[in-house]
């Protein structure tokens, strides 16, 4: 399989994604520029991640933007037809504005700027991003000013009825807690997953944590569940 | 015609709003007191052609509902002049 990241006008984590996907994990990267459209060199088990960042700055809402870009157009119609996507903290809230993930990410409840490594637990083995994912909590870190994950009690419901909650933010031992929340995020809900289990998006950067350098590689055993589990 | 539609695109009363609440408190450090509640949204106006008033808010709030708010987090209205 092979990977394919898009850069918009804003996004600052497009590169650690590349360098983390092609250096520490060894896969095949091909870098795309939110002006194109051509998505044909990829089919359905390859993988389109939409990174971090500021993407046409914020403007009107985390995301709203950056869902017209032509690339875009073709990222959504590659989700419809069953291709992958996985977009991390900016990357989640433009998955959400672009109505491929339910739910909205609002500002921080603590009103801050939330830059820290938390723990993650995994919460089901259903998706390919999570198959792997067991046992101990994951440390990742997160960077982000509106990550609090929102969204109605019907639609919650069905998150956790489907096995669409994909990660929830726990204290190092893997209680889940208010304590361990670093937003206020809705049921300590960190990523999530649509109903086909072909998208997923998360707040925190599992890109900032798979090199032996930085001193964590917690991130790489979620790449490595979507790797092995196409 | 040109008309002027005036939206006002809010946080939902159910949320927590952290702007408003660091607002607040920034005005009960100034000693503007008896204010118990800010709650911070966007004002947008829109410069709209159209042949009637009707029309003009409608083509408002197909904007509003597509783009202008997302309606999970956040409610608007929608004034005509």
């Amino acid at each position: 399989m092979k990977f394919g990241v898009v850069t918009f006008p804003g996004s600052n984590c497009d590169h650690d994604m590349i360098d983390s996907l092609r250096k520490d994990l060894g896969q095949e990267v091909i870098e795309l520029w939110h002006k194109d459209k051509d998505l044909s060199m990829f089919s359905k088990e390859d993988c389109i991640v939409i990174p971090g960042g500021f993407s046409y700055g914020d403007y009107l809402r985390c995301g709203a933007i950056a869902r017209f870009s032509p690339m875009m157009q073709s990222v959504i119609e590659f989700a419809n037809k069953g291709g992958r996507v996985i977009g991390v903290c900016n990357g989640f809230q433009i998955l959400c504005e672009a109505g491929l993930l339910p739910g909205a990410l609002l500002r921080n409840a603590n009103q801050q700027f939330v830059c820290k490594n938390i723990f993650l637990k995994s919460e089901n083995t259903a998706a390919s991003i999570t198959k792997d994912v067991t046992g101990r909590p994951l440390m990742i870190p997160v960077a982000h000013g509106e990550g609090r994950y929102y969204a109605d009690d019907a639609t919650l419901e069905q998150l956790f009825a489907n096995n669409q909650v994909l990660f929830r933010y726990c204290d190092e031992f893997g209680n889940i807690v208010d304590t361990a929340n670093p937003n206020g995020a809705i049921r300590n809900i960190a990523g999530i997953c649509n109903k086909e289990r072909n998208v997923f998006g998360m707040m925190p950067h599992p890109e900032r944590a798979t090199s032996n350098v930085l001193g964590n590689t917690d991130g790489q055993l979620i790449f490595q569940s979507l790797i092995n589990n196409n | 015609m040109t008309f002027t539609a005036h939206i006002n695109v809010m946080p939902l009363k159910e949320l927590l709003d952290p702007q408003g609440k660091a607002v607040m408190s920034g005005l009960k450090n100034l000693g503007i007191s008896n204010v118990h509640d800010v709650r911070i949204g966007k004002h947008i106006t829109l410069q709209i052609d159209a042949a009637t008033k009707e029309e003009a808010k409608q083509l408002a709030e197909n904007a509003c509902q597509k783009l202008l708010a997302n309606q999970v987090m956040e409610s608007f209205e929608v004034n005509i002049q």
